[in-house]
């Protein structure tokens, strides 16, 4: 994957993730071509489009739209599928996800997305094991947290021997 | 909002986004950032050094106005100093923001990579994919040099974590696709592929994407991993839907990693092993049947997880091109989706078909299905599902079909978007030239596409046009018609002009016979286009027209009133103007033999590849083609030939063979400044257009010619030395000649091809007066009356 983009119906970018090395103008002046031409299909249309020299795979949920720019030998329709799979870890850990929890929880669905998607590749397809992981390294905030409220001015305990444990598969 | 409250969830960045969103206006919305901004910047640069959270907080509201749209300067010290912090969400934030924003300072980069290598070396899984992940977000040659060669080593140390084994495998493939040269190979390659076999899919997910874009630098190395592909392929395929667990997706079988094997295989050929071929062909005939199956979920997800691998494997099928049971199954599950209900699908069979229509044992197949495809042409609503079955039309084209598929390639292109009509009309050239039987069909479709999109008609097609009809004799006479009816439509495209000047120019005589299409008839309708066309066309039409004055003394005198016109003459445009006004002393001056050679036919064309061809193949980049350039060039050779040709160099014969050469005559370099490499044959290159010759031609009293002798003979001399002038059953005479700077000798060979001998041989030299005076030796022969050969000498 080239890259993804998710952006609502007026054409606001919600979340942006490039997958390739591009200067930031390069980022802004492709994100909003292709966010005008998306936005300009009619709703019966296919989710695919040759856009440029890449294919771009796209599908609205609500009022977003998720859309990736997949390269010339790579499958369409198992990328619908990681849109959707994307789509249901986000609904998972927020819980009935909308537009409003990605805006104040961006940081959220960055790191969401880097436990699924890495360097453009799938790397865990399993839900579960995703999900996991992110409520784990929630769960190691708390720790801390709880820990200094119990007891301010304690030293935050060495990481590595409390979660050594905790990954085991 | 989230059911799982975070202790972390920062109150400061909600509020500072509620009151961005709450912003009426842009203005509004700059003049809150701004705000912000400045009191991020003080708390910075503040005495007071700020505790984790608060930073935390500020990089992240930073992060959120990056996000926005607007530049950020500064906040990577800060950001970087989050790194070396001990919290989880400090360090998650301080790397998304690197991340983020890259900062190209080599201080930060050094103080970035430090922060990582510490990460990755402590034994902490979560801290390592942190920053594995953030290697693979970035990947930039800096962290390729730093981290290149420690990665691999992670990724199959036997106590990783598999999360950790994941992340690093995909990092690695990041880095090799931004740095290949620093990814070296080595002893882990075969451990790599080993991972194929690992218990964690997720494992397996990512090492093979990793071994997939390996295999495509050093194939070599990752040999060993087709067999276990195929094999771990064959267990997914084959397992029942409960074996997998959570890498079930909607009853679908580990739908990602099937896809990625199946990419992985189509690195490779076919395997070589028997037994392993046959494994994997009971693979695909597993997948190719399951589609057939009735669906075990109604929802899109599953037929879209299913769909994905069978398209997969269908693409491997088509890839490897070798079992010809499984081609014709693929064609007939793709010509089934044809017809789908979902535009997606329909979408994707078209796109697979036009890789299918390639292979030779299914190309057969394929064609069945062109009814429905142009049916898909003609109904589809969306535009790109219309512009693959183009695609596909193109692909499926054989002699066969050719004909129908042009004419509905042409009655789409009417109605097509005007951002693919330039392909459609490269097509359409392409495919009618390939499979033209009938050139008459040929310049029919041709002028028919420069009538329906004459503005996407390129160069390299009319070009091509013309070339075929000057090479192909049969199809002058009906070309110069067709054109002259075409032109004579109340709008006709520019291109349409061009095209017909230029062949009425070579080919107007053909139809002149006809009182419809008389010269003069001719020559007006071209003239009523002139004043509407861009320059290039008007010189064009410049050029028909002394091609005209040629062809047609009788209008002679009506072009010659329109070529001395004020607007010809002093036309604003160079070419214009040198063209009027060359082209008119030309017809003034030249006597209508010296006008003919000038104004020959166009000789046919060397054969050379397509043009358009290489235009088709090149559409991301369009520049200058070589075949047209060449096109060009030859084309701007011959007028300049055509130009400065002005006949010195007759030849006549009998004894008068001497006074043609003159003095003035250049050397005999005659690849002369022109410059331009010399086209295999066609055309004569030929520097006559030297200073010397500004005389012009000298006023030759010459004999009559015989009419024996053939132009071309005379011509000849142009460019060669030496040759045959003159040639019956008796008689062969032959010229020989050399020249140095202002020195030139000439010798006039007579050859006996009888076998009696000659009686009373002799020859003679004319020399007219002006050559006199220049002739240093007068002529003697070599030798007498031998039957074999006589030289004549003369020098001068």
């Amino acid at each position: 994957m080239r890259f993804m983009l998710l952006f609502s119906r007026q054409g606001k970018l919600r979340l942006q993730k490039w997958y390739v090395p591009l200067g930031d103008q390069e980022k802004r002046r492709l994100g909003r071509e292709l966010v005008q031409t998306i936005l300009g299909r009619k709703a019966k249309m296919c989710s695919f489009l040759e856009w440029r020299d890449l294919k771009v795979v796209y599908k609205r949920y609500a009022s977003l739209y998720f859309c990736c720019a997949i390269e010339e030998q790579d499958n369409e329709l198992i990328t619908l599928e990681v849109i959707h799979r994307y789509v249901e870890l986000l609904d998972k850990y927020f819980g009935s996800v909308c537009e409003l929890d990605i805006i104040f929880n961006f940081e959220k669905a960055y790191f969401i997305l880097d436990e699924f998607l890495l360097g453009g590749e799938a790397q865990e397809t399993s839900k579960k094991s995703v999900l996991k992981a992110i409520e784990q390294a929630d769960q190691l905030q708390e720790n801390i947290d709880f820990q200094m409220r119990l007891f301010p001015g304690v030293l935050v305990p060495n990481m590595a021997s409390e979660s050594s444990g905790l990954f085991q598969n | 909002m989230p059911a799982v409250s975070k202790g972390d969830g920062m109150r400061g960045l909600a509020v500072f986004i509620s009151d961005i969103r709450n912003c009426k206006s842009k203005e509004a919305e700059i003049k809150r950032i701004n705000k912000e901004l400045a009191n991020i910047r003080s708390k910075f640069k503040g005495d007071k050094a700020l505790d984790g959270y608060s930073k935390k907080k500020y990089v992240c509201k930073l992060l959120f106005i990056f996000l926005l749209g607007h530049d950020i300067d500064f906040g990577h010290m800060e950001a970087v100093n989050l790194l070396s912090s001990n919290k989880y969400t400090e360090k998650q934030i301080g790397y998304l923001f690197i991340s983020v924003l890259v900062n190209s300072n080599s201080d930060l980069i050094r103080l970035i990579n430090n922060g990582i290598k510490n990460d990755l070396a402590s034994r902490n899984p979560t801290h390592m994919n942190l920053s594995l992940h953030c290697i693979a977000n970035v990947g930039s040659r800096e962290m390729a040099e730093a981290f290149a060669a420690d990665i691999p080593r992670i990724l199959v140390a036997g106590d990783t974590m598999d999360s950790v084994k994941q992340s690093a495998a995909l990092c690695l493939l990041r880095l090799n696709r931004t740095s290949p040269d620093l990814v070296p190979m080595g002893e882990w390659t075969a451990r790599v592929v080993h991972l194929l076999n690992d218990q964690h899919l997720g494992v397996v997910t990512s090492a093979t994407s990793l071994i997939t874009t390996l295999a495509q630098k050093s194939p070599d190395d990752f040999k060993t991993s087709v067999s276990l592909a195929i094999a771990r392929l064959s267990r997914i395929v084959t397992s029942a839907s409960i074996d997998l667990q959570d890498y079930t997706y909607y009853f679908v079988a580990a739908p990602w990693l099937s896809v990625k094997l199946l990419r992985l295989l189509q690195c490779y050929p076919p395997p070589e092993d028997g037994a392993l071929r046959g494994r994997l062909t009971e693979c695909l005939e597993t997948i190719l049947n399951k589609a057939q199956e009735p669906p075990k979920s109604k929802k899109v997800q599953h037929s879209n997880a299913k769909n994905a691998v069978l398209f997969e494997a269908i693409a491997l099928i088509i890839h490897h091109d070798s079992e010809p049971t499984l081609l014709v199954r693929a064609c007939n599950q793709l010509g089934q989706f044809l017809q789908h209900r979902e535009t997606n699908l329909r979408y994707l069979a078209l796109e697979s078909m036009c890789t299918l229509a390639s292979s030779e044992f299914s190309h057969e197949a394929v064609k069945t299905h062109i009814e429905t495809v142009i049916n898909a042409l003609k109904t589809e609503r969306d535009v790109s599902v219309r512009q693959r079955a183009v695609d596909l039309l193109y692909a499926m084209c054989d002699r066969s079909n050719a004909k129908q598929i042009v004419a509905e390639m042409l009655s789409y292109l009417e109605t097509a978007d005007y951002s693919i009509r330039e392909e459609i009309v490269l097509k359409v050239a392409v495919l009618a030239e390939k499979y033209a039987v009938d050139y008459t069909w040929y310049v029919d479709t041709i002028l028919n596409l420069i009538r329906v999109a004459g503005d996407q008609v390129s160069e390299e097609v009319w070009y091509r046009v013309i070339q075929i009809v000057i090479n192909r004799d049969d199809v002058q006479g009906y070309a110069a018609k067709t054109v002259f009816e075409a032109l004579q439509a109340p709008a006709c495209h520019e291109n349409l002009v061009k095209v017909g000047g230029y062949i009425l120019g070579e080919f107007g005589n053909l139809i002149a016979g006809d009182s419809r299409s008389s010269p003069l008839v001719q020559f007006k309708l071209l003239h009523s286009k002139f004043h509407l066309c861009s320059v290039p066309t008007r010189a064009l039409l410049l050029s028909a027209y002394i091609k005209f004055i040629n062809l047609f003394p009788e209008v002679k005198a009506t072009i010659q009133e329109v070529l001395r016109s004020d607007s010809q003459l002093r036309n604003a445009d160079v070419e214009l103007q040198q063209r009027a006004v060359e082209y008119l002393r030309l017809s003034t001056i030249a006597s209508t033999d010296i006008l003919a050679t000038v104004l020959e036919e166009m000789p046919p064309f060397p054969e050379r590849e397509s043009s358009i061809l290489a235009k088709l193949k090149r559409r991301k980049g369009p520049g200058n083609q070589p075949g047209a350039e060449e096109a060009r060039q030859e084309r701007e050779r011959e007028r300049e030939r055509e130009r400065s040709l002005n006949g010195s160099a007759e030849h006549r014969e009998g004894g008068a063979a001497a006074a043609a050469k003159t003095s003035l005559y250049p050397s005999a370099d005659l690849l002369g400044p022109t410059g331009s490499p010399p086209s295999t044959g066609g055309s004569l290159l030929v520097d006559v257009f030297s200073d010397s010759l500004q005389a012009g031609p000298a006023p030759l009293d010459l004999a009559p010619p015989n009419t024996a002798v053939s132009e071309d003979n005379f011509s000849r001399f142009i460019c060669k030395n030496n040759g045959v002038l003159f040639e019956n059953q008796l008689l062969q005479i032959g010229l020989k000649s050399e020249y140095r700077q202002n020195l030139g000798r000439i010798y006039v060979f007579f050859g006996n091809k009888t076998s009696n001998q000659f009686l009373d041989f002799s020859s003679t030299v004319n020399c007219p007066d002006l050559l006199k005076t220049n002739i240093l030796q007068p002529p003697r022969p070599a030798a007498q009356c031998r039957p074999s050969v006589l030289t004549f000498s003369a020098e001068h």
